[in-house]
């Protein structure tokens, strides 16, 4: 690490992922959600970067390709389950699926 | 002058406010296009981070899988949904370029300190010191974290699964 220290970037992850939380527990439109949720991943990422290079070893990047590929198949799923429910209800507000039983 | 104020700190407070700012507003947005584009800025403030903090193999894959890949899914998934009544309705008037200001103004932001990183010598050389390469994060994935990479391609190939079952058309309702 440079000169930037980890409390910092902790405190940028921190933030970042406050965010994203907000935005995943406030919001009402799903597509919202899901980006929210792509948020929250990519403070995770700030964090272990940070970690990563603060001691001076590649764990912290490979941890990051690993939630690289998360978010990536993440976003696939949850995006093929949004265009079903565009389809069944015309609509992407999340309550609709609170009908779900069983 | 420009050489005082231009610190790797300081460059890394400055990318993670914009960080801040752009994911603020997708979280706050109304109109999905826009919200999408200050997520775009947002990863590209978090890619720019990185660059400082010494990994700029990470911050390559941030630029190229995140804001290439996901986010063009994205938007691939918006355009089919073709913005539903609620979000245009409420959305303002096409203002020409007055929408993308903010996300513009953020990303121009972002250019400039690239500039400046890449322009200052001195910065340069020590950000060069202590960079982990993508030799070693190559030797790391292929061999303590072997597992881990096998379990991921699972989980793709699961993710594929999922994505062509679920996108489908459905035998029941008829045709597409």
């Amino acid at each position: 690490m440079t000169s930037i220290p980890l409390f910092h970037v902790l405190i940028l992850s921190s933030l970042l992922f406050a965010i994203g939380f907000v935005g995943v527990v406030a919001r009402k439109n799903t597509l919202f959600i899901l980006m929210s949720l792509e948020v929250m991943l990519n403070a995770i990422g700030v964090a272990f970067i940070g970690a990563g290079s603060v001691w001076q070893q590649a764990d912290g990047q490979v941890m990051f390709i690993l939630i690289l590929t998360l978010a990536a198949v993440e976003a696939a799923v949850g995006l093929a389950l949004l265009i079903r429910m565009q389809k069944k209800y015309r609509s992407l507000d999340i309550d609709l699926l609170s009908q779900m039983k069983g | 002058m420009l050489a005082n104020l231009a610190s790797i700190d300081s460059l890394f407070y400055l990318s993670g406010l914009v960080a801040v700012i752009a994911s603020l507003k997708v979280v706050t947005g109304n109109n999905t296009v826009h919200a999408l584009l200050y997520l775009v800025v947002s990863l590209l403030a978090v890619a720019v981070c990185f660059y400082l903090m010494g990994a700029p193999f990470a911050a390559g894959l941030e630029v190229i899988v995140y804001a290439g890949a996901i986010l063009v899914l994205f938007v691939f998934a918006v355009l089919m949904f073709g913005l539903g009544k609620d979000e245009t309705t409420h959305a303002p008037q096409n203002k020409g370029l007055a929408n993308m200001f903010g996300a513009m103004t953020l990303a121009f932001a972002l250019l400039i300190e690239m500039v400046i990183i890449i322009n200052n010598g001195d910065m340069q050389q020590s950000l060069q010191a202590d960079v982990i390469d993508s030799k070693a994060v190559g030797i790391m994935l292929y061999g303590p974290y072997l597992l881990a990479v096998e379990i991921a391609s699972f989980l793709l190939l699961a993710g594929l699964l999922a994505g062509y079952h679920y996108a489908k058309p459905d035998i029941s309702e008829g045709q597409l």
